[in-house]
Parts: structure tokens; C-alpha cells; sequence
């Protein structure tokens, strides 16, 4: 990955509040068509990062391009390259949704009807004429998206896209976000779900008190942690001592409903599972980004 | 220019939608215009009514010439009693010849008033009783004076008013809650310039101005209140803009500041009522004393309404937007200048 393709390049960028280090240090660089991901709990510092990133803040030292331009102090020419949902859902008074659209598609000179054919692309195009206050959490999410996307941007900065909403309502956008990535746009986009980030993006960048603590693929850093796989039962199939002489089981225990196995080699002993006939109520949980962040900042994952 | 136009458009929209806005735009200065127009409709100082007993040939001349107005007593004590209980200034009471009047000595103006009508009355009696030519003549005739009807001042008092709220909470709202809801830093992350966004909204202000000066100046028009316009009304526009203008740039001003809308809606208050009260929105500021006169002078709201009183019903040229037009107009540039100066983009 040469400098020259890359859409973001960030080099060593820091900003304080006072004694408070928002972002102390952080680099990383986003291919074009990637799609990246920020991670970490609330007051990590991703917000600032993105905020510097997008031009909106200048950060005391360090080095942002945008597609080979600084994006501070106001770049007018790469404005309209970079498109920006801000954590506020930020839209004009008592307008419907695709009014929404469309004045914010003409504060870049896009036609009327090119920014309502944005409807469709995040499914509000049955609720084109009802006003923003009226549309529920997601319904709003996803305008919002609609409203950074409406100039057909390079890249697309998405500041937690996905707080707040239920569980539904995130799958729903989790759609949106993977028809944008179609669409060969770079995404950047910060989350505080590390379960979602897992399974959307290409790389992720886990940052605490603004550091980034690791930054490669979600799979790399999973296996990266050497973490065992557990594999449970249901609880009677197997017997606890049974279990623990299995080939490649380094630990068994159980509870009232289930027994745990904790395995380095799952395929031995999912093999040898098989042959006793005991795969009743067989669940893998293999690590997640979760352990990941345990592991390295030795607390458990809050967001 | 589409952008500017659909930005104008949206943020018209955002204002016709707003039923909260539209009220104090709209109805809240007409209720004041409605209440003042009626209550005050029978202006200018009331003719005296003083009681009567008796009659005569000074009584009759006295009815015919219309100076007092009689309310007739059949017996002296009910007339008297009138008086003591100061119901009215005064009891003329006639038995032939002999032409009394008991007066309340607590109005000292009336009592002198309605006993220099009887007595000139009196002595015209006797002279014409004499037969003599009359050595003076006396001739008296109305002269248009420079007070007005309470509507002719009340019409271009609100609706300066209501121009300068509108405008006021119109651009300090907007900041605020754009600023909040970060619409701001959305357009600060578009390819559009600042003076578009702002000229969008400062046209939707104007027009929001014209569309209430034609409102307004129809409704007191209407038989009922009996508004006078005078032949250069129109000089009113530019005007209405020129204060539209201003008042923007007072609402910026507080919308820098302000970083809640309940905050900025407070503090428009405080500028806007008081400025309204001294500068002759619901009564003629010449009734006023002097001292407040020229304090009223340091208010723009204050040069708006003389203008507007100078063109709408005065009949003066456009002369008479000079002051006005100068003093609005420094008054947007200074205060847009410092405006502009503390801008902030976020809280």
C-alpha cells in the first residue's frame, strides 16, 4: 500500500485539552475503498481523532492529508471530495426527509433530484415527505448517512452511526454501510460496538486514552492473542473427567446447564466430540476484538 | 445561485412550519394593534359634561355652539350632589336671569375651563342684550396639529415592533439552535461560503418584514381602526428593510452568546421590550418626558418609528428617511462587525 493510493494518511497527530491528552500520538493510513474502523470506549479519543481528520479541528502537532491535501485550515477544494455525518444528527428545522436532502445536496450544487434518489440507497424512500422530527432513531441514522452521501463523496466519515439504536435498527444500517462500501467508497467510521466492527470492517484500530493500542485486521488480532477456544455441551453428554483426558483439551469445567471445554487445537477435539456421539447443544465461541481490548489493556471491555 | 435559492426556500419552509414562530410574528403584534386600536378609538381629550338645571337662552347657545356637553338635572341638589361626588366637574344652574355654576375645586383646569366658556357665554348674553355693536371681533378656526390619532401612531409603532422581534429572534434562534444541532459545522464542512447561508437568511427575514408591514397596515386600514396612510407610504420599504437588517444583526449578535435557544429567546427580550416601550411603539414618545426623549434617541428601534411615522401618516418625503436610513445602517455595520468578530462555530 503506496502513500500515493492511500485516501487518509494520519502521522503522528496529538491535541490536549488542558493537561487532558485527547489524542496522544496516533498514525494509521486508510487505503482507497477501504473501510476502517475506530474503536474503543466512550472518552478514547476517537471522536477528536475524526474531528482532526475531517478538518474540523487542528491538531497541536502532527500531519493529516486527505487524498494528498491537508484538510486544515478549511480546504474548499476538498470539501466536496469528503462527505461528514456528525454524531448530532445535524438537520435544518421542520423539513421532511427528503427536503433534508436536498438542501443539504445544494450546499455542494447537487440537483434536487439526484439528492432525493438518495432515499432509496438507505430505504427512507416511503418516508421521502414525513419531517425528520417524525422518523424514528434509525430512521434518522440513516437520513443522516443519506445527507454526508448526497454529494457522492470519495470518502465517507461516519462518527458512531450505529449509538443508540436496537438491535434491529444497527442490522438494518449495517446494510446501508455495506451497499456504501459497494459503491467503492473509503469508509471511515468510529463505533464503541467492537462485535460490529469485527464484522464489518477491513481494519480496525483500537484506540484507549488516545492511543491506538493495535491497528490490523480484526481476524490478525483475534488470532494474534493466542486466546483458547471454548466449546460447550450440554451439561450430562460428557463427563467433566472424561472430557479433560480428550486429545487437545487443556481445561474442563461445568455448571448447572452446560460443561466447557477450553481448547488451543478446537480440531481434534471437535473430531473426537464427533466420534463419541456427545455434539448435543455444541456451541464454539472462538476470541472476539473484546478479548483483544482485555488483553491489552488488562481491563474488561465497557463501552 | 441554486444553492442560495434552495437554502431560501428551505429555510422559508422551516419559518411557515413553525406555528410558535408564525404566532409572535404575526398574530402577537396585531392583538397589541387590535387591543390599542379599539381601546384608544375614541382619542384626543373627551369634551367636558357638566350638569344642568334650568333653562334659558344662555343654556341653548351654550348646547348649539357644542363646547360643554349638558346633562340635565330637574332639581339643584341632584346637581349638586353630582359634583360633591365628582362624577362631574361642575353644575350650571340657571333660574332666569341669574345663571350659577358650582364647581369641584379639586380639577382646578376643568373648574377654570367649563367657568370661562359659561362666563364668555355670559358676557356675550349682556352684550347682545345692549344692542351695541361689539368693539373687538373674535374669530376662531382648527388648525391640523402635529398630534395624531392613536391608531396613526399605534400602525407605524407595531410595526416597527414586531419587524424588530421578528428579526431579532428570527437570526439570534437560528444561530443557536444551528450551532447546537451542529448544522453549523455541517456547513462549515460543505463547499459553500458564509455570506451565501447568511444573505439566504437575511432575504427570508425581509420578506417575513414586507409580508408584515402589508398585513398590518391592512388590517388598521380597515374601517373599524381607520388608519390614514399618506401619499409616500411606499418610502416605508426601504425602511422595513434597512430595520430588518439591523435587528439581524442584534440577533446574531445575541446568538453568538447565547447557547441555548432559552437563553438567547431571554436575552432578546430584555433588548427588544424595554427598547420598544421608550421608543413610541404604544404611545407617542413626545408625551414622554424630555430626559427620556433623548435616552430614546440611543435606540435604533426608536429612529425606525419616527421614520415610519414620517412616511405612513405624517406625508413627509423622503427627506425624512435620513436620520432613520443613517442611523440603521451604522448601526448594522457596527453591530455585525462585532458579531462577526465573536462567531463561534461551535459551543
Amino acid at each position: 500500500m503506496t502513500e500515493e493510493r492511500s485516501a487518509v494518511v494520519v502521522r503522528d497527530v496529538r491535541k490536549s485539552y488542558g493537561d487532558l491528552k485527547a489524542v496522544d500520538g496516533v498514525s494509521f493510513t486508510v487505503a482507497e475503498g477501504e473501510f476502517f474502523g475506530i474503536l474503543g470506549p466512550n472518552g478514547a479519543g476517537k471522536t477528536t481523532t475524526l474531528e482532526i481528520v475531517e478538518g474540523l479541528r487542528k491538531p497541536d502537532s502532527g500531519e493529516v492529508r486527505l487524498l494528498g491535501e491537508s484538510p486544515w485550515p478549511r480546504n474548499v477544494e476538498l470539501l466536496p471530495r469528503i462527505g461528514v455525518q456528525l454524531q448530532a444528527t445535524a438537520f435544518f428545522d421542520k423539513l421532511t426527509a427528503k427536503e433534508q436532502l436536498q438542501t443539504f445536496g445544494a450546499l455542494y450544487g447537487v440537483s434536487a433530484g439526484t439528492a432525493a434518489d438518495m432515499l432509496e440507497l438507505v430505504g427512507l424512500a416511503d418516508k421521502a415527505n414525513e419531517q425528520e422530527n417524525k422518523l424514528s432513531g434509525g430512521q434518522r441514522q440513516r437520513l443522516s448517512i443519506a445527507c454526508a452521501l448526497v454529494h457522492d463523496p470519495d470518502i465517507v466519515f461516519l462518527d458512531e452511526p450505529t449509538a443508540a439504536l436496537d438491535p434491529q435498527a444497527r442490522r438494518n444500517l449495517w446494510d446501508v454501510l455495506r451497499a456504501i462500501k459497494e459503491r467503492g467508497k473509503t469508509i471511515v467510521y468510529t463505533t464503541h460496538y467492537l462485535d460490529e466492527a469485527e464484522i464489518l470492517c477491513d481494519r480496525v484500530a483500537i484506540m484507549d486514552t488516545g492511543r491506538i493500542l493495535a491497528l490490523d485486521r480484526p481476524a490478525v488480532l483475534v488470532r494474534g492473542l493466542d486466546a483458547p477456544t471454548h466449546v460447550t455441551l450440554q451439561k450430562g453428554v460428557l463427563s467433566v473427567v472424561d472430557a479433560s483426558a480428550l486429545d487437545g483439551v487443556d481445561e474442563a469445567h461445568e455448571d448447572e446447564v452446560s460443561l466447557t471445554l477450553s481448547t488451543r487445537r478446537p480440531a481434534p477435539v471437535l473430531s473426537a466430540l464427533a466420534d463419541r456421539g456427545a455434539l448435543d447443544g455444541l456451541q464454539v465461541r472462538t476470541a472476539t476484538l473484546e478479548d483483544v481490548f482485555l488483553n491489552l489493556t488488562g481491563r474488561e471491555y465497557r463501552a | 445561485m441554486t444553492a442560495f435559492k434552495t437554502l431560501s426556500v428551505a429555510m422559508l419552509k422551516g419559518f411557515v412550519r413553525d406555528k410558535v414562530t408564525l404566532f409572535f410574528t404575526f398574530l402577537f403584534p396585531l392583538m397589541f394593534l387590535v387591543i390599542f386600536g379599539l381601546l384608544l378609538r375614541d382619542g384626543g381629550t373627551d369634551k367636558t359634561r357638566i350638569a344642568l338645571v334650568g333653562d334659558g337662552p344662555i343654556a341653548a347657545a351654550l348646547r348649539d355652539s357644542g363646547a360643554l356637553e349638558l346633562e340635565s338635572y330637574n332639581d339643584v341638589d341632584a346637581a349638586v350632589r353630582k359634583v360633591k361626588d365628582g362624577d362631574l366637574p361642575a353644575a350650571l344652574i340657571i333660574r332666569g336671569q341669574q345663571v350659577d355654576v358650582r364647581f369641584a375645586q379639586s380639577d382646578q383646569v376643568q373648574s377654570a375651563t367649563v367657568l370661562g366658556i359659561v362666563n364668555g357665554f355670559v358676557d356675550r348674553a349682556n352684550l347682545a342684550a345692549t344692542g351695541q355693536p361689539p368693539t373687538f371681533t373674535f374669530a376662531a378656526e382648527k388648525v391640523e396639529d402635529a398630534s395624531l390619532k392613536p391608531i396613526q401612531f399605534l400602525t407605524p409603532g407595531i410595526l416597527s415592533w414586531g419587524v424588530a422581534v421578528s428579526a431579532v429572534f428570527g437570526s439570534a434562534l437560528t444561530l443557536v439552535s444551528w450551532r447546537r444541532k451542529q448544522v453549523l459545522r455541517r456547513i462549515r464542512l460543505a463547499p459553500i461560503s458564509t455570506a451565501s447561508v447568511l444573505s439566504s437568511r437575511i432575504l427570508v427575514s425581509t420578506g417575513v418584514a414586507l409580508i408584515q408591514g402589508a398585513t398590518f397596515i391592512g388590517i388598521a386600514s380597515l374601517p373599524v381602526f381607520g388608519l390614514q396612510l399618506s401619499g409616500q407610504w411606499w418610502l416605508a420599504i426601504p425602511l422595513l428593510l434597512l430595520g430588518t437588517i439591523a435587528f439581524f444583526a442584534l440577533g446574531m449578535l445575541v446568538g453568538a452568546f447565547a447557547k441555548t435557544e432559552e437563553a438567547a429567546s431571554a436575552a432578546a427580550n430584555i433588548l427588544v421590550l424595554p427598547m420598544a416601550f421608550l421608543s413610541g411603539t404604544f404611545f407617542p414618545v413626545d408625551q414622554a418626558p424630555a430626559w427620556l426623549q433623548t435616552v430614546s434617541k440611543i435606540f435604533p428601534l426608536r429612529h425606525m418609528n419616527d421614520g415610519m411615522l414620517d412616511v405612513l401618516v405624517r406625508g413627509k418625503g423622503i427627506e425624512a428617511l435620513v436620520v432613520p436610513g443613517a442611523v440603521l445602517a451604522g448601526f448594522s455595520l457596527v453591530v455585525g462587525f462585532v458579531a462577526s468578530r465573536v462567531f463561534k462555530w461551535e459551543e
